[in-house]
C-alpha cells in the first residue's frame, strides 16, 4: 500500500542516498543499548524508505521505531552523505499523525501547552504536592522507597518547584542595572518557567547586570518542540507563528533563551515556515536573532565576577545545544570565567543522557539504560557539580544521581555565574 | 517461521533475542551494499553455548544460518538470500581477558573493533588492523572477511593477528583452534581456514588476538605527482630504501577532482596522483628521519610538491582529503559500487590506465583510490541504480574491472571478500581445481549446506 499523496512527507533526497555504511550505528545511543538494527538510525532510514516506497505498511511497530529515536542528532552529524536520520524519524511521526491522528495530542499540544494559563493549572497538583509539605514528608519518612521504582524515578527527577510560574512573576521589562546597551528579548520556555524558575530568574539578573534591558513577553507559548516530537508539525508551526508575531512587537536586537531545546527549535522557525510566503521572511528574521544564553553572554563584554565558586564542576552537553546549535565552547568558557571553578571535562560529554524530553516516561527502560553510561562517566570525573543548560537533561541527570545515591549537584551554568556575582555582593 | 521453531529459539536465547516482526526482518535484509533479502527470523545470542544450540536446531531443521555483525560488508556476504536465520552476534561483545604479559586479548567477536582498540590502548597495547569501517564493524566480521585497511602495508591484515578461534561447527559442535602461542605447527592451520571464510564453514564466536606496542609517534606527508607512473615508481623506491611506511595511500586524478568538486578542500586539479605517506614508530627521531628520507625520495622521483605536516593539526589536515573520499562519492551520485581489486605493485599505472578506458567506454565515472603500497585499488563506479540502462552497464564494467586485475596477475579482492557479488568470477580467478578442493572443504565441514549458503563458492 502506498501513502495518500496529499500528505506532508519526507522527500526522496532525504533517504535515497543512504549508502548503508553503518557509521551511524556507532554513535546511536539506542543502538548501543539494544545492539539491534531495528533500533539503529540506518534501520530507521530503511524502514522510512520502505514505507514511503510502499513496501511496508505504517504499522504501530514501524511508528514505534520512529518514536524510539531519542532525537539526539548524533546520526545527523556523522552521516558522510548528509542523510539526517533523526529528522526523518520526526517527519515519519508526522506522517503517522496525518494518517492516524491521536485525539489526545490536539488537547495536549493544541489546548494545554499552547495556553500558558492552562499549563499553570495543569501543573498545580505538583506544586501543591511540594508546597503543602507532602513532598518533604515523603522524604523525611523515607516513603519514596515504598513507591514503585518507576514512579520513584519520576518523582526524583522533579526539581524544587516554584510557587508560581515565573512567567506570572517576572516583569515584562527588566531594566539594565547600569547603562542599557542591548535590548534583549527573553524567550522564557515552559519548563524553565514552571519547573526551573530560579534558573531563569538568574538568567534575567545576569543579563540586566551586563547592560541588557530584558523584555519577557508574558504570552509566550511553547517553542513547538514537544508538538513536533509527537508528530504534530502543524501545531509546532502554529506555535512558531504565534511567537514570531509576539516578539516582533518587542523590537529587540536579540532573542535569548536559557533552554537548549527551545533554542534549537526557535532557530529552526525560518526553516519550518520556509514554504509559507507570508511568514518565510519574518520567521528567518526571528531565527537569526535567537541566541542561547551562554552564546550571547560570551559574545558581549561580560563583567568578571569578583566572587568565587570553589567547586569541581563538569559539564554535560545537551544534544539540542551542541548538535542542533553547535554551541559547546561558550558554556564551558562561561563557567571557567568564574574564579575558583575547577573545571573537569566529562568523558563522552556529548553522548545523550537519555532524557529526550519525555523518554523517561514513554521509554523507561531505554532511557535508564542510556543514562547508566552517562552516570559511569560522571562518576569518573569526581565532580561535585554537573552543569547543563537544558531542563530535560537536568531532570534526567538528577534521576541518575538519586538512583545511584551520588553526591553531585545539578545546575544550569548561568546559576554559577549568578552565584559568583552574588558572592561578591555578600562579601562587600 | 513456524511457531514451534520460534518457541524453541526463544527457549535458547530468550524472548527479546528472537526478532520476527516484518520491520525487524526488513532491516536485517541488507548490508553495506544495495543487495537485500529478508531472513525468516533474527536471533541475537549472548554466548558460544547459545550459538551452538541455535545451530543444532538449524541443522536438525535444515534451515540456513547467516552470521553477521554490524553488516558493514561490501560484498553482500551477510545478506540472507536463502532466508532462514540471521545469527547476529552484536550482543556477544565482551572483552574476556586482556593478557598483558603475553600481549594477547581474548574477546567475544561481537565487540566493535574500535572499542577493542580503545580498550587495549588504555594499557599501552595496540591492535593494528584498521579497516575504514573500524567504528561500525565487529572483530567477528573483520575475521570472517580477513579485513585489511591502510595500515596493512606495515602491520599486516586481520588474519596476521588471529592466534586462535572458538568456532561453532555446522552440527553445533564447538571447536577451539590455536592458542596464546605465537608458533604452532601442530596439525593443519584451522585458524587460517576459518579466517576469511565469510561464515560458510563455521560460526566464529570468540577470538584470541595478538597485540603489539602502540607506536608513539607518526609523521605524514602529502605528495603530488604529474604522472601516476612517477607515483608508482616512488612507492617502490621508498620500500626499496628500507622504509616501510604505516600507510601509502594513492588517490588518482578522478578521486582528487571528485573530492574537490564535493568538498572544496583546495586540492590541485592539474595533478595526476597524490600519495599520502605516513611513518610511525616508538622514537620520534627515527620516525622523523624516515618521513624526511621518504620526502627526499619523492622529490628525486619528480614529485611536483611534497608537504610534510609539522604538527598534529597539519597531519589531520592532510588526512582530510583521503577521509573525504567516501562522502564525496556519495554526494556525486545516488549509488556507488566500490571494488577492491589487487594487482602487483608495479602494475598499478597500467591498472589505472585500463580502468579509465572502461569508464570512458561505458560513460560512467570510475573514481580510483587505494593502498599503493600493497597494490590494493578501490575503483568506485558512480551511477544511479534507478536507471536500468546504467545498472546494466555497471554489471558489465565490474566484470571488466575483474578481468583487468586478473590479466595483470592480481586478484578479485584484497580486503572486502567474495560474498555474493564476486562469486561469479571466482572460478576464473582460482581455476577449477582450486574451486573443487574448496567445495570439498565446504562439504566436509557443512554437509547440509546450511552455513551462509550461496556465498563465496559457485554452485
Amino acid at each position: 500500500m502506498s501513502l495518500p499523496c496529499n500528505l506532508t512527507q519526507p522527500q526522496e533526497n532525504e533517504y535515497l542516498n543512504c549508502i548503508r555504511c553503518g557509521l551511524c550505528l556507532a554513535v546511536c545511543p539506542t543502538y548501543r543499548v539494544y545492539k539491534t538494527e531495528t533500533s539503529s538510525p540506518r534501520g530507521r532510514v530503511a524502514l522510512a524508505r520502505k514505507n514511503l516506497e510502499g513496501e511496508l505498511e505504517l504499522t504501530p511497530n514501524l511508528a514505534e521505531q520512529m518514536y524510539a529515536c531519542l532525537d539526539c542528532l548524533a546520526c545527523n552529524d556523522i552521516c558522510p552523505v548528509g542523510i539526517r536520520p533523526a529528522d526523518l524519524a520526526l517527519e515519519m511521526r508526522h506522517v503517522q499523525e496525518q494518517i492516524r491522528p491521536s485525539g489526545w495530542k490536539d488537547t495536549l499540544f493544541g489546548e494545554l501547552i499552547a495556553k500558558p494559563g492552562r499549563m499553570k493549572t495543569a501543573t498545580l497538583p505538583l506544586r501543591i504536592y511540594q508546597s503543602s509539605g507532602l513532598r518533604r514528608l515523603v522524604y523525611t519518612l523515607h516513603l519514596r522507597r515504598l513507591l514503585p521504582a518507576r514512579l520513584r524515578d519520576l518523582e526524583g527527577m522533579l526539581p524544587h518547584l516554584p510557587r508560581r510560574p515565573l512567567r506570572r512573576v517576572l516583569p515584562e521589562v527588566t531594566k539594565a542595572h547600569s547603562k542599557s546597551r542591548y535590548r534583549v528579548g527573553f524567550f522564557l520556555g515552559c519548563a524553565q518557567s514552571l519547573l526551573f524558575a530560579d534558573e531563569s530568574a538568574a538568567t534575567v539578573r545576569v543579563l540586566a547586570r551586563n547592560g541588557c534591558t530584558v523584555i519577557t513577553p508574558r504570552d509566550t507559548v511553547c517553542c513547538g518542540m514537544p508538538a513536533a516530537g509527537y508528530g504534530r508539525m502543524d501545531l509546532a508551526k502554529a506555535h512558531a507563528r504565534f511567537n514570531i508575531a509576539l516578539f516582533e512587537k518587542t523590537e529587540t536586537d536579540v532573542i535569548v533563551t536559557d533552554c537548549a531545546t527551545c533554542g534549537s527549535k526557535l532557530k529552526e522557525y525560518g526553516q519550518m515556515l520556509a514554504d509559507e510566503p507570508e511568514w518565510v521572511e519574518r520567521a528567518a528574521a526571528f531565527s537569526a536573532k535567537v541566541r542561547d544564553i551562554s552564546e550571547f553572554l560570551m559574545s558581549i563584554p561580560l563583567e568578571k565576577p569578583a566572587g568565587r565558586i570553589e567547586a569541581r564542576v563538569t559539564y554535560h552537553d545537551p544534544c539540542h545545544l551542541r548538535r542542533a546549535q553547535k554551541v559547546w565552547q561558550q558554556p564551558r568558557a562561561l563557567m571557567q570565567f568564574i574564579d575558583g571553578v575547577d573545571f573537569v571535562e566529562l568523558p563522552e560529554s556529548d553522548w545523550c543522557c537519555g532524557s529526550a524530553g519525555s523518554q523517561l516516561i514513554t521509554h523507561y527502560e531505554t532511557s535508564l539504560a542510556v543514562l547508566e553510561r552517562k552516570m559511569d562517566n560522571l562518576k569518573s570525573t569526581g565532580a561535585e557539580m554537573v552543569a547543563s543548560g537544558c531542563p530535560g537533561c537536568q531532570m534526567q541527570l538528577t534521576t541518575g544521581i538519586k538512583r545511584r545515591q551520588m553526591d553531585v549537584k545539578v545546575v544550569h551554568p548561568i546559576v554559577l555565574l549568578d552565584q559568583a556575582y552574588a558572592a561578591e555582593e555578600n562579601s562587600q | 517461521m513456524n511457531p514451534t521453531l520460534i518457541a524453541e529459539l526463544v527457549k535458547i536465547v530468550g524472548k527479546d533475542a528472537v526478532l520476527i516482526t516484518p520491520e525487524d526482518l526488513a532491516v536485517y535484509s541488507y548490508d553495506g551494499t544495495f543487495e537485500e533479502h529478508c531472513p525468516d527470523g533474527v536471533v541475537l545470542p549472548t554466548s558460544t553455548e547459545q550459538v551452538s544450540q541455535v545451530v543444532k536446531l538449524a541443522a536438525r531443521e535444515q534451515i540456513p544460518v547467516v552470521t553477521r555483525g554490524m553488516a558493514s560488508g561490501l560484498a553482500a556476504a551477510s545478506v540472507p538470500f536463502s532466508g532462514g536465520i540471521v545469527l547476529c552476534l552484536t550482543r556477544m561483545d565482551r572483552l574476556l581477558e586482556l593478557d598483558q604479559e603475553n600481549a594477547v586479548v581474548h574477546v567475544e567477536v561481537g565487540i566493535i573493533t574500535a572499542d577493542l582498540q580503545a580498550e587495549v590502548e588504555k594499557k599501552g597495547l595496540f591492535y593494528p588492523p584498521d579497516p575504514s569501517s573500524i567504528r561500525h564493524s565487529t572483530i567477528g566480521g573483520n575475521i570472517a572477511c580477513n579485513a585489511g585497511g591502510p595500515r596493512c602495508l606495515k602491520y599486516g591484515v586481520t588474519g596476521d593477528y588471529v592466534l586462535g578461534l572458538t568456532v561453532v561447527l555446522a552440527d553445533g559442535q564447538i571447536i577451539h583452534t590455536g592458542g596464546k602461542v605465537i608458533k604452532d605447527v601442530v596439525g593443519y592451520d584451522l585458524t587460517a581456514l576459518f579466517t576469511g571464510s565469510e561464515g560458510t564453514l563455521g560460526v566464529i564466536t570468540e577470538a584470541l588476538l595478538r597485540l603489539t606496542a602502540k607506536p608513539k609517534f607518526a609523521r605524514t606527508a602529502l605528495v603530488e605527482f604529474n604522472s601516476i607512473e612517477d607515483a608508482s615508481q616512488t612507492v617502490n623506491a621508498i620500500l626499496k630504501a628500507g622504509i616501510v611506511p604505516a600507510t601509502l595511500e594513492l588517490m588518482d586524478h578522478t578521486a582528487i577532482s571528485c573530492i574537490e568538486e564535493a568538498m572544496h578542500l583546495g586540492l590541485p586539479l592539474d595533478v595526476e596522483a597524490i600519495l599520502l605517506v605516513e611513518t610511525d614508530g616508538q622514537e620520534e627521531t627515527g620516525v622523523t628521519r624516515e618521513i624526511e628520507t621518504a620526502a627526499e625520495i619523492c622529490t628525486r622521483h619528480s614529485a611536483r610538491k611534497v608537504t610534510v605536516a609539522k604538527d598534529e593539526t597539519e597531519r589531520q589536515g592532510l588526512w582530510k582529503a583521503r577521509r573525504s573520499v567516501a562522502p564525496a562519492l556519495a554526494r556525486l551520485a545516488p549509488n556507488k559500487l566500490g571494488e577492491d581489486i589487487t594487482v602487483p605493485r608495479s602494475a598499478i599505472p597500467e591498472a589505472v590506465r585500463r580502468l579509465k578506458q572502461v569508464s570512458a567506454k561505458h560513460g560512467l565515472p570510475i573514481v580510483i583510490f587505494g593502498h599503493a603500497g600493497d597494490g590494493n585499488l578501490h575503483p568506485n563506479i558512480l551511477f544511479d541504480k534507478r536507471d536500468p540502462q546504467q545498472w546494466a552497464k555497471v554489471e558489465q564494467m565490474v566484470a571488466e574491472e575483474f578481468a583487468i586485475a586478473l590479466d595483470l596477475g592480481g586478484t578479485l579482492s584484497g580486503e572486502h571478500g567474495v560474498g555474493t557479488l564476486k562469486r561469479p568470477y571466482l572460478e576464473r580467478a582460482l581455476g577449477p581445481v582450486s574451486v573443487e578442493i574448496q567445495k570439498r572443504i565446504k562439504r566436509s565441514l557443512d554437509p547440509q549446506n546450511i552455513l551462509n549458503p550461496g556465498k563465496v563458492l559457485p554452485d
